[in-house]
């Protein structure tokens, strides 16, 4: 079950410099654990050493923040987007 | 001359050259602008200081530009005010007001930021800018954008406030309303920001637009003959006013502007619905957990706010504390505020004189210490937030008989 995952500008040369990549996954951390086999290096960049995401990293599924829902275990399924974003300021 | 060896990671320490960056590659933390404080201590004294032009642009060795400054040249330097009668009411006995809501030209703080971030664009190079705005923000970057000959793009959640939306309109950028409140909108922008060679001012400009902030703390220390209150009340949305200004003092007392050290105790202001600050700092928490904001302090309706972790650390560290005020509380406070200084604030103003008020009634905030309310936003931007609670005027036909009967209550 192939879920579409939309790479930031600072994560791009991890993944071939594409902007956009499709993975599996049953939830947000079995995906970002795939992404490392495929990719080696890019999870530190997003997790800590307990597999929390790093503080300014947000992620989000079909455009909702994963921390409205299970966050890390947010069950994944076919056709799902998820969009990698570093936090940014206020206006 | 430039003072600005280059950009630092917040987080993990990495260093960066002068460019329009915001995120650490590494670990995705915020960038801030370095200085060189050993080369900026040789020549700027409080005399230098004293001897500029009332703008922001006095303390621009402390602004992350290379050349001269070229935008926004009269933003910045705004009262504080001695507020006696608000003083009496609240039962306090030295409080100031330092009153953002007549800043040049769009009656906000953000004029100062939007300055420095349109002067760095110019340097860097950039002929478009953009922003996301809760309104303040995108007036700031459509009237200076307009005045300085940029392209402008300004992004705002489509229920915003008309005063916000024609305070952008006038000034003719392209002001596209998303279907989406605040965080939403960010969220969009910063998706477009990596495909489009813009300087959002708000994310690829961030370290550099952020520090205009500290102007505000720069100019609270000076106005107080150089030295800090004792308490300052600030209002929160993505928390990085919290931090600038913290940054600000620590800044002045580094390079001998002021004689001692910053004592202030720093709280944060929010609107209850939209309050991810205070509560974890109410929790004792150091993760912010979002939220989805519902509050008529539209300024002030951002659930995720970027910096909300540094400024939670600013309120600990300085032994502040923080507080929420309801719709209702914070319409008294705009209307308290008018009503004993002849200042009209935005909602956001309303959070900060209606938040001051209930850290004073239990007693965080000690009566007989010095106090300063940040008052960002003007009243004018938000009138339909109060415009029901403010009564009507008195209608009367063109005669004396009319007056005396209804306004004088004769006859």
């Amino acid at each position: 079950m192939p879920v579409k995952v939309r790479i930031p500008t600072p994560l791009q040369k991890l993944v071939d410099k594409q902007a956009e990549v499709s993975l599996e996954g049953e939830n947000i951390i079995g995906l970002i654990n795939n992404m490392e086999t495929r990719y080696p290096g890019i999870k530190e960049r997003i997790c800590d050493e307990h597999d929390k995401l790093r503080r300014f990293v947000n992620v989000y599924l079909n455009g909702e923040d994963i921390r409205f829902m299970d966050a890390e275990q947010t069950k994944l399924k076919s056709g799902d987007e998820i969009s990698i974003i570093p936090a940014i300021a206020g206006g | 001359m430039s003072y600005v060896l280059g950009l630092k990671c917040r987080e993990c320490g990495k260093e960066y050259e002068k460019e329009p960056i915001y995120v650490c590659e590494f670990c995705f933390g915020p960038l801030e602008v370095v200085y060189d404080y050993q080369a900026i201590g040789k020549t700027l004294t409080r005399q230098l200081i004293s001897s500029r032009e009332h703008s922001l642009w006095r303390y621009r060795e402390l602004l992350p530009i290379d050349g001269e400054p070229a935008v926004g040249l009269y933003s910045g330097y705004t009262p504080l005010v001695r507020a006696h009668r608000l003083a009496d009411e609240l039962g306090v006995s030295r409080l100031y007001i330092k009153d953002d809501s007549v800043c040049h030209p769009t009656f906000s703080f953000k004029d100062r930021v939007v300055a420095v971030a349109l002067s760095k664009a110019r340097e860097f190079g950039f002929d478009t800018v953009a922003c996301a705005s809760t309104g303040n923000l995108g007036n700031a970057v459509s009237a200076h954008a307009a005045q300085s000959q940029f392209n402008g793009y300004i992004f705002i959640p489509a229920d915003l406030e008309l005063g916000k939306v024609v305070g952008s309109l006038i000034y003719a950028p392209h002001l596209v309303a998303v279907e989406g409140n605040y965080d939403e909108v960010n969220r969009l922008c910063s998706e477009i920001a990596q495909g489009y060679e813009w300087a959002f001012v708000n994310i690829n400009l961030r370290p550099f637009y952020a520090e205009g902030s500290k102007t505000y703390g720069f100019e609270i220390a000076e106005q107080l003959g150089w030295t800090y209150p004792d308490h300052i009340v600030v209002p929160a949305a993505s928390g990085s006013l919290i931090t600038k200004i913290w940054k600000g003092f620590d800044e002045l007392y580094k390079l001998g502007l002021t004689d001692n050290p910053p004592q202030t105790s720093v709280y944060a202001a929010q609107g209850k619905g939209c309050a991810p600050i205070v509560t974890a700092i109410k929790q004792n928490q150091d993760a912010i957990r979002p939220v989805r904001p519902v509050t008529i302090a539209k300024s002030l309706a951002i659930g995720n706010p970027a910096d909300g972790y540094y400024s939670l650390q600013v309120v600990k560290e300085s032994g502040g504390y923080g507080e929420e005020v309801t719709n209702e509380e914070i319409i008294e406070g705009i209307k308290l505020l008018a009503q004993t200084e002849g200042i009209f604030t935005e909602t956001a103003g309303g959070v900060t004189v209606a938040v001051t008020r209930k850290l004073i009634e239990q007693g965080r905030i000690p009566r007989n210490e010095s106090i300063v309310i940040c008052i960002t936003g003007n009243g004018l931007k938000t009138m339909d937030a109060v415009a029901a609670n403010i009564g009507k005027p008195i209608e009367i036909e063109p005669n004396l008989a009319s007056f005396e009967k209804h306004v004088m209550g004769e006859g």
